[in-house]
């Protein structure tokens, strides 16, 4: 099973190679494997049918580039007509000119309004504004209360003068929130509605009269990333009901596709304006198109392999860390770091979850998938039976240490044995990968013991190629102008965190680099 | 070297000793594996409901499908009557078979399990000629009975063995209807004449408890629950062993809703379960999945089960436009079956799934 677009293309276009133009059968075979990878992403089916025409349409067209094969020509003109859809304009709220502005949340029921309007007013408090927030879900059980400890987390004041349950008129409150700001100097007001289906036609008159009410001036369609095929729907019913200016996109922390952001901007033209990432209060931005349109192709997310890297490493201690293992030949490179290290990279997820997140590592899925988790937790257990002593310098473990050892871990004596000479080579192989500047991607050996010494020789030849770059001069060229392009690593989910849209332009489009290996 | 690279040769490391040791552990036979769980201290007394006087009587959950058929139907009609429509063309070319699959697939029955029922439909219809319109809607009804396989076993349970209280436990993402689903089947379960206590082990979201705690006081039932923050699985732990004690039939826990990719979330959810266990068998593990959910419910359900051993699935919110056909492939790859399905707004628009009147509903609009 193909987990990504590039898997997809790389499988299609695996006889190709060498070719320089697709041929009209070549587009056909491409276009299905690509509305399969979209539907998988949920993204909706006219949507996807409509991309598919344009994509057709440009790749049988004159575009035949010098510096890209045909696979890469595709993905390049899907990523662009993605982004195009995305983030055609990105833009930011606006603010209304008399105080207080008024921005209205609309959704389905768990589409997380409540929580997104502490986020908003956590938002916007520390964009210098005066929220309030409005508590005019008065169906769900306990909604009120939900809201008035978002907000008390969000530091944020709660207008609810309803216990809700059931009890009192959302209408109402949400017209009398208006003057209470006014009264109380608040200059934003976020009015919590409930949940609701797009098909109830009693509930949406409910909300185009809060709607009526209050006259907001923004009203934010918030839409779960996780939805299906019936995005399209529901977007359009809430247009139809309510209106809406802008779609928030929440949960995006999942590991959802989330073709629904396409669909819902492509059917409604409403950009999506904010995505929520967290559950904490300050896990929510500007949303960004680019990433976006990468994680619905299933393109290896580096950046948020990045992000989560920094998130959960210590920067320091992973400097210091990594400088042992170049310096003097890796010796002082201590099981202490190691087990460092490997918590950490633990904390960032599963294994196979941030294999998932590299691209490229189609081939090894299988190996990946291989892997006992709870090995790691015995590996963790045997270096915890250690002495400070021992992990510090692992060769004084002798035949009685590594008995102790054995017995405090719970393991046989050869599986103490085994980890002590394992970590001598694995040591010694980053170390030379290491010193020859830079990772060579992954090397092919994990999972495979026993294959030490030959993964070594091979991961050099595979070093040597990388380093050599492309044999094509023309994409050598353009593989250094995309090393000195690139940038450094973002740091928000979505981009720029002042959230200035960076549409990609045309030119200095860039395809991973481990892409352009595969192809 | 930059963290990135760090980051790299980290895993690297960890998978070629990780490696060694599991060569070295396939080597002999390895025992199954025993983590013993902490021992769990409940921090907190459990605070106790104050039952209120006017407690409502729930319904029945015999025969609500059928009460609820037609909120049903008014979701699911454009998919049962669009493939009618469809199939008995006149002549069942490229054209339509591929307008069946992306009905299909609009349903969000995934692209792998809508191909394989396009190609059963096209292998059936093929043969027979002459086919009339009843044939072909007996035809149809039969595949999508097969799509939703009549044969598993979806009766909940609920009972515990011996005077242990049955355990249920509600498990799933943010938002999918966990909190209420437990208030449904509350009133189920009290309808049919049983005893139950509620236990609020979603001490994160905000106010989790109190919506609980509402649902549990309209029907009567007491709800143990710790305070915001408090450790989840001595809540479950607590609401158990209250349970047991009273000797009540069955404690519901509900938890706080959580993203299957969160790691450290759900081994807090393994602990719950872990924990819970050592008060009494857990006897169902339901996983709530909104029907609106995409092909990310088949990754949810996928890690949930691997976590918690996830052994029936609560359908919520069939009754917008959405159909929930994310369920097919669940139950197709997981064995899972759906054994529940929430199908509006109302306190008792919670019914037992059935695959021959869920199909009829569909096809029937």
């Amino acid at each position: 099973m193909f987990d990504t677009l590039q898997d997809r293309l790389a499988a299609t276009f695996k006889n190709l190679r060498g070719k320089g133009r697709l041929s009209e059968a070549d587009i056909d075979a491409t276009a299905r494997e690509i509305r399969i990878a979209l539907l998988e992403a949920d993204v909706a089916l006219p949507v996807v049918r409509e991309f598919i025409a344009s994509v057709k349409e440009r790749a049988r067209g004159a575009e035949v580039s010098a510096a890209l094969n045909p696979a890469q020509q595709v993905v390049k003109i899907v990523n662009e007509e993605l982004v195009a859809i995305l983030g055609g304009e990105t833009r930011r709220l606006r603010f209304a000119k008399k105080p207080p502005t008024v921005i209205l949340l609309a959704g389905l029921q768990g589409s997380g309004k409540t929580t997104l309007a502490g986020k908003l007013g956590h938002w916007l408090k520390a964009q210098g504004r005066a929220p309030l927030l409005v508590a005019a879900d008065l169906q769900r059980p306990n909604a009120v209360t939900q809201l008035q400890v978002v907000g008390d987390r969000a530091g944020v004041d709660v207008f609810a003068p309803e216990p809700g349950n059931g009890v009192g008129d959302p209408v109402e409150v949400a017209r009398s929130s208006i003057t209470h700001a006014n009264r109380t100097l608040h200059d934003v007001v976020v009015v919590d509605t409930a949940g609701r289906l797009g098909i109830d036609a009693e509930l949406m008159q409910q909300a185009s009269d809060i709607r009526d009410a209050v006259s907001p001036d923004e009203i934010l369609f918030v839409v779960d990333a996780m939805i299906g095929q019936d995005a399209v729907i529901t977007a359009q019913s809430f247009l139809d009901g309510v209106g809406f200016d802008g779609v928030v996109l929440s949960k995006l922390d999942g590991d959802a596709r989330g073709g629904a952001a396409l669909s819902v901007a492509k059917v409604t033209g409403r950009p999506v304006m904010f995505a929520s990432n967290g559950e904490q209060m300050g896990d929510f931005d500007v949303f960004h198109p680019d990433r976006m349109a990468s994680r619905i192709l299933g393109m290896g997310d580096m950046l948020t392999l990045i992000e989560q890297a920094e998130k959960s490493f210590d920067a320091d201690q992973a400097a210091r860390a990594a400088a042992k293992l170049t310096e003097g030949k890796g010796a002082s490179f201590t099981l202490d770091d190691f087990l460092q290290q490997m918590q950490s990279v633990r904390k960032m997820g599963s294994l196979s979850k941030i294999f998932g997140m590299l691209p490229g590592m189609g081939e090894m899925k299988e190996q990946i998938a291989g892997i006992d988790e709870r090995e790691i937790d015995r590996i963790e257990a045997i270096i915890h039976s250690m002495t400070p002593a021992e992990r510090a310098d692992p060769k004084i473990i002798d035949g009685s240490r590594r008995q102790r050892i054995a017995r405090g871990s719970g393991v046989t004596v050869s599986q103490v044995n085994g980890l002590v000479d394992r970590f001598f080579q694995a040591r010694t192989m980053m170390n030379q990968m290491a010193a020859g500047g830079g990772m060579p991607g992954l090397p092919g050996m994990p999972g495979m013991p026993g294959a030490g010494k030959r993964a070594k020789a091979r991961q050099q030849a595979k070093k040597g190629r990388a380093k050599r770059g492309s044999g094509n001069p023309a994409k050598r060229a353009e593989e250094q102008q995309a090393a000195r392009q690139r940038p450094p690593a973002a740091v928000s989910p979505f981009g720029n965190p002042d959230g200035a849209p960076t549409p990609p332009a045309p030119d200095d489009f860039e395809l991973p680099k481990e892409l352009r290996d595969l192809l | 070297m930059t963290l990135l690279e760090y980051v790299l040769a980290g895993l690297v490391l960890v998978l070629v000793v990780a490696g060694a040791a599991a060569a070295l552990v396939r080597g002999r036979t390895l025992p199954p594996p025993t983590r013993p769980a902490p021992p769990e201290v409940p921090t907190r007394a459990p605070t106790e409901a104050p039952v209120e006087p006017s407690v409502e009587a729930p319904e029945s959950a015999r025969g609500r499908l059928l009460r609820l058929r037609s909120r049903l139907a008014r979701s699911q009609s454009s998919l049962g009557r669009g493939l009618l429509a469809l199939l008995s063309r006149d002549t069942l070319d490229e054209d339509v078979w591929e307008s069946v699959e992306d009905t299909l697939i609009g349903a969000d029955v995934g692209v792998g399990p809508a191909q394989d029922v396009v190609a059963r439909l096209r292998t059936r219809l093929r043969g027979e000629a002459g086919l009339t319109a009843a044939d072909v809607h007996r035809v149809l009804r039969e595949e999508l009975v097969t799509m939703v396989d009549p044969t598993m076993d979806r009766t909940l349970r609920v009972d515990g063995a011996g005077d242990l209280p049955g355990v249920v436990l509600v498990v799933g993402v943010n938002g999918t209807g966990k909190t209420t689903t437990v208030g449904r089947v509350a009133r189920v379960l009290v309808a049919e004449g049983r005893s139950v206590l509620l236990g609020a082990a979603d001490t994160f979201r905000a106010a989790a408890a109190d919506q609980l705690q509402t649902w549990g006081e309209r029907v009567g039932v007491e709800t143990v629950r710790g305070g915001e923050g408090s450790d989840p699985a001595s809540v479950g732990f607590q609401a158990v062993r209250t349970g047991a004690e009273r000797g009540v039939d069955t404690v519901l826990v509900d938890t706080a809703g959580r993203l299957q990719n969160k790691a450290g979330l759900m081994d807090e959810l393994g602990k719950v379960k872990r924990v819970v266990e050592k008060q009494a068998p857990v006897t169902e593990v339901l996983l709530v999945i909104d029907a609106t959910t995409g092909q990310n419910g088949l990754i949810q359900a996928r890690v949930f089960a691997e976590v918690v051993d996830v052994t029936g699935i609560v359908l919520t919110k069939l009754d917008g436009t959405a159909k929930g056909g994310i369920v097919v492939a669940v139950q197709r790859e997981l064995g899972v079956p759906v054994k529940l399905v929430g199908l509006g707004e109302g306190a008792d628009d919670l019914a037992p799934f059935d695959a021959e009147d869920f199909v009829a509903a569909l096809l029937d609009a």
